[in-house]
């Protein structure tokens, strides 16, 4: 039989049309499961191959201050991104852009990382680039065309240093903040308040970010910028009580070089004025690019710049916490203005085995109460503390709320250091290693007590206030309230007021005087560890009926009637206006100092330790 | 007669017709992309390829078939002096650049020999196979079959040019198949590459030698040729890794994102992937025609060539293939119908063989879009741009016409 027989050959015709027919179907059957079945997951992949989505910055709200004046806003400012296609063109395009955008192989391997977690998102290269830096790369966008220029919103402070305390800063949100989760609603490459009012307030301020879809091929290149596009929300402006001609009015006229801080706040609602922390920084430097030099530069500078002295530095109350002593004897009715001490002060006393000297080696004689606020004698106070006992002592102060925070809508208030009660000094030293001298330090204000200048400011707005009630200190309004109070009859209260104009007409602060209204206030020289005595003042205005209360404390000042000119000249900026400066103002420089007292606690100490980019 | 020309000769010209032009404006639609390549204008060049390949169709159409018969050894001679002189001189180009696949002359590349090899190869087997009386009783007679095919598999393959040596296979079964071998030894015939398949895999080798073991006995062969067989397969098993290790890493890395293209979709598996995201985002009636963003924004690899049929999957969708699918069935069931009605056994092997190397590049080529192949890179008959190949498609054709017309000529010539 031939091979090629008609039925032979019509019988494997037969054959090769069922393979013909069963591999077609095959073919069919796996276009149906892809075209049908699996249409739409297919379809989701071929979007997600071409859709980039690239975050549009809100830009944050303003910050301004009680007149609307701008202490924050944005400017517009170039963002060098890279959109990757593929991983492994990353590090190649880093390496080649890397020479013009001046990155090292740090920022690099940080980028890498940043990468590796969030594939899909862009990668910030440089934030706030240069000009010749962004025409350099603009250039190069053929060569490299994952290369992305963005505009975005660039933070600028028109005030720079004179309230870069109050107001903060901003820094680039770091990856343990995004894996820890702790800030709600950011995502890698956002802004996020470093410091003061920015971070205080960031949830307000930093706004809702929009997206932008934007359509790449396969190599990463933009093919259509915008498909779709969420409009970014800008942050909510956020209204504060600060006075910026106040405060740049205090910038100007603290002493050129020396530390401290000066807070101004109005006594009875709380209102910050002005919160001034010297050294100052430019927060400027914050809004874009901060390399890692820079930040050790600022963060290691000689003075520490960035470390907010007002609400972060403790210092030893000293003579105007002599006032908290007073404010307890009065309330016990242990004493009244005129009750004189059984030792007169003869320059000095005897207790236990120790002298205690009063900073007036004359000596002030038997003197009043009143005659020692004014005069500011160790010698009666020593002695009014001990009537008072140290459990006295220290309840008086915890109830007038020396052991807690003062509350302002600051982050990073320190709480101020105070024995809560004898059973500290039992801690700290063991039941047998401290003596009850160390009541007389407490009464003059050293010892075992570090305060915040704004704590003490808070202090002086009681003293104030017609009611005696503790304002609770606020930079922006709020609803929290503060309910302390002095505690003191209105007679008390106003004889106790009468003691501290006293300090101001005749007194340790005489020269401060002005003719145009009466200020109350006390000085202080604080001793401390690491050199000569800072330097207190805390006053307020008209004495009569304050409206403003103004503590300032100089570093090393060595007297705190230094520091109370400085204190006068702002109070009457205030209360006067721009001309009152042009008046000349004389100033006598009397003398106020304190005893050696026992070696302040390190908890004074300025060296907290500062880290980069969130702490 | 006359309706056996209506439904064999006439038939296939228009199908043709419509194959090449449908095939054209994929073409054009391929080289639409966002940012413009080398493809954009290349639908011009393929026209320049059509009008030279209804040329050497008609060329083709006037060779009778005794003549062709006679002239096959010297063709098959010219094609595999083309193949030696390919793999000396050769070139690589596009995806394949690391392989010797062209012949060029002063850096202008002319074409790729093994495409019109396989139809020389075709020829020759015609004239061997159709030269005899009876089918081939044993493995033995078909080895002058196998020698045929053998020479220019191990040129083409050695190029390396895997799936063009592939379609060389099926060819050869084709014709064996259709010479009238019988299946059970086609089987046996077979089963050498089906072992070197399932080597990767040892617990499924040693079924399939326990397998074949079985059916070696169930078929009664020839004692020393079930022998035979049984050891091929055994060493295919046994040379498995060696052959593997002969492969190029490129050729390794398609067979194993074949088998799984989820490995690693940024690197091997990433054609693949992307093929059947084009196609499968095309749904029920497609993304409408040069309108595939996969395509369009260059995520669809060799678009014009390898991956066409991507490209109608996505604008088309499964309208749009299963039209194309049933055109290009149609072509082959037409082919198959020639060979079976044609009076001359020469005739008849060489347009089984025609329509053997047409179903093989289409199954591989489409199955590869979808995952089913492994990527091979041969092309798919009219639609992919390829010179060499459009020309040996039109030859084809051209034979084929010319063979369904003399049998059927006297009503030809009559009307």
């Amino acid at each position: 039989m031939t091979w090629f027989h008609a039925h032979e050959v019509a019988r494997r015709a037969e054959i090769g049309r069922l393979v013909l027919v069963v591999l077609f179907g095959v073919l069919f059957l796996a276009f149906f499961r892809l075209q049908v079945l699996g249409s739409s997951g297919y379809g989701r992949q071929s979007r997600e191959n071409r859709i980039r989505r690239v975050p549009v910055p809100a830009p944050r709200g303003l910050i301004v201050d009680r007149n609307g004046v701008v202490l924050a806003d944005n400017v517009p400012g170039y963002t060098i991104a890279v959109v990757p296609p593929h991983p492994d063109s990353l590090p190649g395009t880093l390496e080649r852009i890397k020479a013009i955008a001046g990155i090292d192989s740090v920022r690099i391997t940080a980028m890498l990382r940043r990468f590796s977690r969030a594939p899909q998102e862009r990668v910030v290269v440089l934030r706030d680039a240069p000009f010749d830096v962004v025409s350099a790369l603009a250039e190069k966008r053929v060569a490299i065309p994952t290369l992305s220029i963005e505009m975005e919103p660039k933070r600028r402070y028109p005030y720079a240093g004179i309230a870069a305390h109050v107001v903060g800063y901003i820094g680039e949100v770091t990856e343990q903040e995004l894996a820890s989760g702790t800030i709600p609603g950011v995502r890698g490459g956002d802004l996020i308040g470093r410091d003061g009012l920015e971070r205080q307030y960031d949830k307000e301020l930093r706004g809702q970010n929009g997206v932008r879809d934007t359509e790449v091929d396969a190599l990463g290149r933009t093919v259509t910028i915008t498909l779709d596009i969420k409009e970014p929300e800008q942050g909510k402006t956020l209204r504060t009580f600060l006075d910026i001609e106040l405060q740049q009015y205090i910038a100007e006229v603290f002493p050129e070089g020396a530390r401290g801080a000066v807070v101004a706040m109005r006594p009875r609602s709380g209102e910050v004025l002005a919160l001034y922390s010297a050294p100052s920084f430019d927060p400027n430097r914050f809004a874009g690019r901060m390399d890692r030099e820079s930040w050790q530069e600022l963060a290691q500078a000689e003075g520490q710049p960035l470390f907010n002295r007002a609400v972060e530095g403790r210092y030893p109350p000293a003579s105007p916490w002599k006032l908290a002593v007073a404010v307890g004897a009065l309330k016990r009715r242990i004493v009244t203005m005129d009750t004189r001490m059984p030792t007169p002060c003869a320059g000095g006393i005897l207790y236990g085995n120790r002298y205690f000297r009063c900073w007036y080696e004359a000596g002030h004689g038997d003197i009043t109460l009143r005659e020692a606020i004014k005069h500011s004698c160790d010698v009666y106070f020593y002695q009014l503390g001990l009537q008072l006992t140290l459990t006295g002592l220290l309840e008086e102060g915890v109830e007038l709320g020396f052991l807690e925070p003062s509350g302002i809508d600051l982050p990073d208030e320190r709480s101020p250091v105070f024995p809560d009660s004898p059973a500290y000094f039992d801690r700290r030293y063991g039941p047998r290693g401290w003596t009850s001298g160390v009541t007389l330090n407490l009464a003059i204000g050293q010892g075992e007590n570090s305060q915040s200048v704004i704590n003490m400011v808070k202090f002086y707005a009681m003293l104030a206030n017609e009611g005696g009630e503790a304002p609770l200190p606020r930079l922006v309004e709020g609803s929290e309230t503060e309910t302390r109070s002095l505690g003191l009859s209105p007679a008390q209260r106003a004889e106790l007021r009468d003691a501290l104009v006293q300090v101001v007409s005749g007194g340790t602060a005489a020269g401060a005087r002005v003719a145009e209204f009466n200020i109350a206030g006390k000085t202080g020289t604080a001793q401390n560890a690491h050199g000569p005595a800072h330097g207190w003042f805390i006053a307020f205005a008209p004495a009569e009926a304050p409206e403003i209360v103004v503590g300032a404390l100089v570093e090393f000042a060595e007297h705190g009637s230094d520091v109370a000119p400085l204190v006068t000249r702002i109070i009457r900026r205030y209360l006067l206006g721009p001309e009152a400066d042009r008046r000349r103002l004389e100033l006598v420089l009397p003398a106020d100092s304190a005893p050696g007292a026992l070696p302040i606690s390190s908890d004074t100490s300025l060296t907290r330790p500062l880290q980069p980019n969130g702490q | 007669m006359k309706a056996g020309r209506w439904t064999l000769g006439t038939s296939l010209l228009p199908l043709t017709t419509v194959l090449l032009l449908g095939g054209l404006a994929v073409l054009y639609s391929a080289g639409q992309t966002d940012v413009p390549t080398a493809v954009t204008g290349i639908w011009l060049r393929q026209l320049v390829w059509i009008a030279l390949g209804v040329v050497v169709a008609v060329a083709a159409n006037r060779l009778s078939p005794r003549l062709l018969e006679w002239l096959a050894p010297a063709i098959y001679a010219v094609s595999l002096l083309l193949l030696v002189v390919t793999l000396l001189a050769g070139v690589g180009a596009g995806t394949a650049a690391g392989t010797r696949s062209w012949i060029s002359i002063a850096g202008v590349r002319l074409g790729q020999p093994a495409e019109l090899a396989k139809l020389a190869t075709i020829v020759m087997l015609a004239r061997i196979l159709g030269g005899r009386r009876n089918p081939p009783r044993d493995i033995w007679e078909a080895i002058p079959a196998g020698i045929v095919v053998a020479v220019p598999f191990i040129l083409v393959g050695l190029q390396p040019d895997l799936g063009s040596a592939i379609v060389f296979v099926a060819i050869l079964f084709g014709a064996l198949f259709w010479a009238g071998l019988r299946p059970s030894l086609l089987v046996l015939l077979l089963s050498p590459l089906l072992s070197l398949l399932f080597a990767f895999n040892t617990l499924l080798w040693v079924v399939w030698i326990v397998g074949l073991t079985g059916f070696v006995f169930w078929s009664k062969p020839y004692l020393l040729e079930g022998v035979v067989i049984w050891f091929i397969n055994f060493t295919m098993g046994a040379i498995r890794g060696f052959l593997w290790d002969q492969l190029e890493p490129y050729q390794q890395n398609r067979l194993l994102s074949f088998l799984n293209p989820d490995i690693d979709p940024m690197a091997t598996g990433w054609h693949i992937m992307q093929s059947k995201i084009a196609i499968g985002s095309g749904g029920l009636f497609g993304r409408g025609f040069t309108a595939g963003t996969q395509k369009r924004l260059a995520f669809l690899p060799a678009q014009h060539t390898d991956f066409i049929y991507s490209v109608v999957g996505e604008e088309f969708g499964l309208v749009g293939v299963v039209i194309t699918l049933g055109l290009l069935a149609s072509l082959v069931w037409v082919l198959i119908r020639i060979a079976s009605k044609v009076t001359d056994p020469f005739s008849s092997m060489l347009v089984f063989g025609i329509a053997c190397m047409m179903l093989t590049h289409i199954i591989v080529n489409v199955g590869m879009t979808v995952g089913l192949m492994p990527i091979t890179g041969i092309p798919l008959p009219f639609f992919s741009y390829g010179g060499s190949f459009m020309l040996t498609c039109c030859m084809a054709i051209g034979l084929a016409l010319r063979m369904s017309r003399e049998t059927f000529g006297a009503a030809y010539h009559a009307g």
